[in-house]
């Protein structure tokens, strides 16, 4: 009888098109995706067929988590720096030359008056750093007048004179509604009537008012 | 000069007894380190990135006026009132007098959005005013969602204002009945 030769295969195995498809996703997301902002807590903003872009430059970001904890952050380290200044100033903090080079540096603050000398002499290589970030108490604006978040919204916009800021809220799906209102509150103490808020984008449902325009716009494109 | 010797042991000269054979190199490479590298890589970018690009919604509140005079007037003919409550539901009445019988109704999410339509193709959209009345029971979401639907619905004048007590008062009886908790 014949016996039927079982062909013997090399171990290694080609993996030139297992490579290709490796360094294909990768230049995927290099290229299709963004860094991650760097935020104490996590915030998951909700959906809206808005489809303005977010102003990446002279922004004034207040966020609040789905406790309704309150923390601002600035993008431009120059303003950052002229404002805590004069807030040292203005509001007596006491804070040193070290503790203002962490404020510019750090990315979110949520904390009231009193704990912001103690939060800003933390070491950032310290173990407990990162809880003490994610610990903050968020900026006390419950009250009618907005609380402390309307003087760093004055001190912001005196920093900022002369240009345009645009100011940002960015709010979790579960957050309550008089937490939201307490930040505008804040914002219209100081005469502030115009805000961008923080959303995924989504598209315009089938069949509604807005999909006619929109793709009537997409049409006349054409 | 000195070349490379690619005619290898077919045709040439032969080689003498004492002259070593060059030995023939694998043009296979190795790449398992390579596409550990590459994975390596895309694992981090996928848990260090974001895909989607946020957007911006716009916001315009009304300024506060101090003096009634100074306050836009709404048509009772043209007022729909959308209150937020608990649990994503929506009550809406129309006109002015939410106790009126009947007129104090609620709707969730998803079909409110009729009753939008509704109420704008049977208002003269000059008159047609939305009032967005967030309870504090309401999540951001809701508010968001509501302030989507006025764009969605192209209604070009709606507001956001505070909760009546009155109002509030029909909302939590409501709910109560509904058996919301």
């Amino acid at each position: 009888m014949p016996s039927v030769k079982i062909k013997k295969h090399a171990p290694d195995n080609d993996m030139t098109p297992f490579v290709d498809v490796a360094f294909l996703i990768l230049s995927f997301f290099m290229l299709a995706t963004k860094f991650k902002p760097e935020e104490p807590v996590e915030v998951t903003t909700p959906n809206s067929v808005s489809s303005t872009a977010l102003p990446e430059k002279d922004a004034f970001m207040v966020s609040i988590d789905k406790d309704g904890r309150v923390f601002i952050s600035l993008d431009n380290e120059k303003l950052k720096q002229t404002l805590i200044q004069s807030m040292n100033q203005s509001r007596g903090l006491g804070l040193d030359a070290a503790e203002i080079r962490n404020f510019v540096k750090s990315p979110s603050v949520g904390v009231p008056f009193t704990q912001l000398k103690s939060l800003l002499s933390l070491d950032p290589d310290a173990e407990n750093y990162e809880t003490a970030l994610k610990a903050q108490a968020g900026i006390p604006c419950a009250d009618s007048t907005g609380g402390e978040l309307t003087l760093w919204v004055r001190e912001a916009l005196v920093a900022y004179s002369g240009k345009k800021l645009n100011l940002l809220i960015k709010s979790d799906n579960n957050t309550k509604y008089p937490s939201f209102k307490n930040v505008l509150n804040a914002f219209k103490q100081n005469d502030q009537n115009k805000f961008l808020l923080v959303t995924s984008p989504e598209d315009a449902p089938p069949g509604t008012a807005l999909f006619a325009t929109r793709q009537n716009q997409v049409d006349g494109k054409k | 000069m000195s070349s490379i010797d690619t005619s290898g042991d077919s045709g040439g000269h032969k080689k003498g007894p004492g002259v070593k054979k060059a030995k023939k190199m694998s043009t296979k490479v190795d790449m398992t380190p390579m596409v550990d590298l590459g994975f390596l890589l895309i694992t981090f970018f996928i848990f260090t990135t974001t895909m989607s690009q946020p957007t911006a919604m716009n916001l315009y509140m009304p300024k506060d006026v101090d003096k009634p005079e100074d306050q836009n007037k709404v048509k009772e003919s043209g007022a729909f009132t959308l209150l937020l409550g608990k649990e994503d539901v929506v009550y809406f009445y129309e006109g002015m007098d939410p106790a009126s019988p009947g007129n104090f109704r609620s709707a969730s999410f998803k079909t409110i959005r009729n009753e939008i339509i509704r109420k704008k193709q049977s208002t003269n959209p000059e008159d047609l005013v939305i009032i967005i009345k967030p309870s504090s029971d309401a999540t951001y979401k809701n508010t968001v969602d509501i302030l989507d639907e006025m764009t969605i619905n192209e209604i070009k004048r709606y507001a956001m204002v505070d909760i009546s007590d009155v109002e509030y008062q029909l909302v939590k009886i409501t709910e109560a009945a509904a058996g919301i908790k």
